[in-house]
């Protein structure tokens, strides 16, 4: 073994600018897909994060006939004195968070402009509300007395033109199906860097979202924080009741999950053409020195060497070939998902519904992904050096030594 | 003791429509420690004679036996065992492997035969001094002269200890003094280990150190005769 690398390493040297560009190749590909694979999982993972963190919470509890699609604010449909459930929801160890909140929809109209919006009423003090609150890039954050003040994301403002302590109008259908109309400040700026999120949502406290909404002491939902999003499962089973429903934070995500199953197929498709492009080039490098080394091989078959012999050396020069380029690749996609990770890649606005994109996408590279493409890269190098290897060890020694004159 | 049998051999090669008879039903026997040489002009089918006594090819008819192992029935791997412990070959262009040194070339057919690691260092050496190398071991062939090289490969032939050498043209690409150098080496260790020589040629200088010499001419033998073979 010790001695089929030796000649196998010796031979890679033969020919340094053609071993390097394969191996180079390989590296390349190698480090492509470390590269798209971390960024999969990096915007699968934020989108997800950026999910339970900003919307879906581990937890939603809502009253059993409330539609989530339809936002509707009918009492029947709303979970009545939500304190006393979320009373309940502190007492297990489980629950870090539960505040209330209120879902609407309105149409904001700030001179001869206007948008649809979802207007979300919170308890500004909850824990649950401080990624807006460091999100803060302008004015201050709502108070749970404020009876006037809104919060408006930085898209939203951009579009607008709104700034801090500018009036903006609100109408918005109340639970008795009355249209009401009120006007309001724009108290402060935020940004969750999810341009579709800032341009849609507009914070108020949700005191004055009950009454503005006729709701009175009843919220759409209560958003739980976990210790841990695996608890979510056997909490929500403990909380099911008659009049309340619990979803998961996978429930309330089926999308992303799905979205990641598509992209997880995607991935597989880029796998194979990057992973194809790397094997032809690994298989050309081969078939050119068994072509090149011809005579040489029919010299170890004259000497003794059998078929798997002669085989097993052009698999060493492919195993080389796919160390070299495997380490290549770890070092070169390595250092490009760091990079990533750091700063990410911007992307913009890419608004899909019910997908919570960044406007940056961060790159993150899985200890997984990361074995899992070092091991597929080398088997895949091997497959291609199968056809030049048996090539070689087809070939009947008196024709290789044929160009010898023997 | 007869090492190797060529019984009324035919070789037929087809490159397209046309077939060419390289051998026409040639039988050889050769015994042991015989240094012989088969002569005659290019095309006369002697190197094919050759290739076929190295199981490097078969034949389109008839048979080759190889101490007493008929190996007409032998698959690849058989006959790549066969040769390997066996036969020796020595070529006109030196055949060696360019990525190894000399100590290296030697020792590779040892490695195929498995041999221990101290047992191999020994007879490399052994085979290195044979041929007056021992200062060489580590050169790789660009670094040698083709006298050396040529040196090398027989040393490598032999390193095997098989009953068989078989060279052919082994002095083509050499100058007279290396060509001589090489005759002598391989004349002197078949009189001193009595290793069977077959040598293909057609150099007068070298068909003198033949004790037998057979001819071929348009692939059949036409003459096999004993010489002193004293060059």
């Amino acid at each position: 073994m010790y001695q089929t690398f030796k000649l196998a390493f010796r031979n890679i040297g033969r020919n340094k600018t053609r071993s390097l560009l394969s191996a180079l190749a390989v590296a390349i590909g190698m480090a492509l897909l470390l590269l798209m694979a971390a960024v999969l999982e990096g915007e699968m993972r934020g989108s997800m994060q950026n999910s339970i963190k900003l919307q879906s919470g581990h937890l939603q509890i809502h009253a059993a006939s409330y539609d989530e699609n339809k936002i509707s604010l009918k009492w029947e449909d709303l979970i009545e004195q939500p304190e006393q459930v979320i009373e309940k929801l502190k007492s297990l160890p489980q629950v870090t968070v539960a505040t209330p909140r209120l879902v609407a929809s309105a149409i904001l109209t700030m001179g001869d402009e206007s948008k649809g919006v979802q207007i979300l009423g919170i308890d500004p003090a909850s824990e649950a509300n401080q990624p807006f609150r460091n999100g803060m890039i302008d004015g201050q954050f709502i108070e749970a007395d404020d009876r006037e003040g809104v919060l408006v994301g930085q898209t939203l403002a951009d579009k607008l033109g709104l700034k801090v302590n500018d009036n903006i109008n609100l109408l918005m259908t109340t639970s008795n199906g009355d249209v009401d109309e009120q006007l309001f400040a724009v108290r402060g700026i935020y940004s969750t860097h999810i341009p579709s999120y800032d341009e849609n949502t507009v914070f108020m406290p949700l005191a004055k979202a009950q009454a503005f909404t006729a709701t009175e002491n009843h919220a759409s939902t209560i958003f739980v924080m976990l210790q841990n999003q695996e608890q979510a499962n056997p909490v929500a089973q403990a909380l099911t009741s008659s009049n309340l429903k619990v979803l998961t934070w996978r429930d309330q995500n089926a999308l992303i999950t799905q979205f990641e199953d598509f992209a997880g197929v995607f991935m597989i498709m880029f796998y194979l053409v990057v992973l194809g492009i790397t094997a032809t080039v690994v298989t050309n490098t081969l078939v050119m020195a068994v072509f090149e080394r011809t005579r040489e091989i029919g010299i170890l078959a004259a000497i003794g060497m059998k078929g798997r012999g002669i085989m097993a050396q052009f698999l060493a020069e492919a195993a080389l070939l796919a160390t070299g380029g495997v380490i290549g690749g770890l070092l070169i996609g390595g250092a490009l998902v760091a990079y990533f990770t750091i700063y990410g890649i911007y992307i913009g606005d890419y608004g899909v519904t019910g997908l919570l994109f960044e406007d940056h996408i961060y790159a993150h590279l899985t200890l997984e992904n990361t074995i899992t493409l070092t091991i597929v890269t080398y088997i895949i190098t091997l497959i291609a050096s199968l056809y030049p290897a048996r090539l070689a060890a087809r070939l009947e020694p008196v024709e290789a030594l044929h160009g010898l004159g023997a | 003791m007869e090492v190797t049998n060529v019984t009324n051999a035919t070789r037929v090669f087809k490159i397209g429509e046309v077939e060419t008879k390289a051998l026409r039903g040639v039988s050889l026997s050769i015994e042991d420690s015989e240094f012989t040489a088969l002569v005659g002009p290019s095309g006369s089918g002697k190197t094919t004679l050759l290739q076929l006594i190295g199981l490097l090819d078969q034949p389109t008819m008839g048979s080759v036996s190889i101490n007493g192992t008929n190996a007409t029935h032998l698959n690849r791997n058989q006959r790549a065992d066969l040769r390997r412990n066996a036969i020796g070959f020595v070529f006109q262009f030196f055949a060696l492997i360019p990525t190894l040194t000399a100590y290296e070339n030697i020792e590779m057919p040892l490695l195929l035969n498995g041999m221990k690691a101290a047992d191999r260092k020994q007879r490399v050496n052994e085979m290195l001094e044979a041929v007056g190398l021992s200062d060489r071991a580590h050169h790789r062939p660009d670094q040698l002269s083709g006298g050396q090289q040529q040196r090398v490969a027989v040393a490598r032939a032999l390193a095997t200890n098989p009953k068989l050498i078989l060279a052919d043209e082994p002095t083509a690409n050499l100058d007279t003094e290396n060509g001589k150098q090489i005759m002598d080496i391989m004349q002197r260790l078949n009189q001193e280990t009595g290793v069977t020589f077959v040598f293909a040629t057609h150099d007068p200088r070298v068909i003198g150190y033949a004790k037998r010499v057979v001819t071929l001419q348009d692939g059949l033998i036409t003459n096999d005769s004993k010489t002193n073979g004293e060059s």
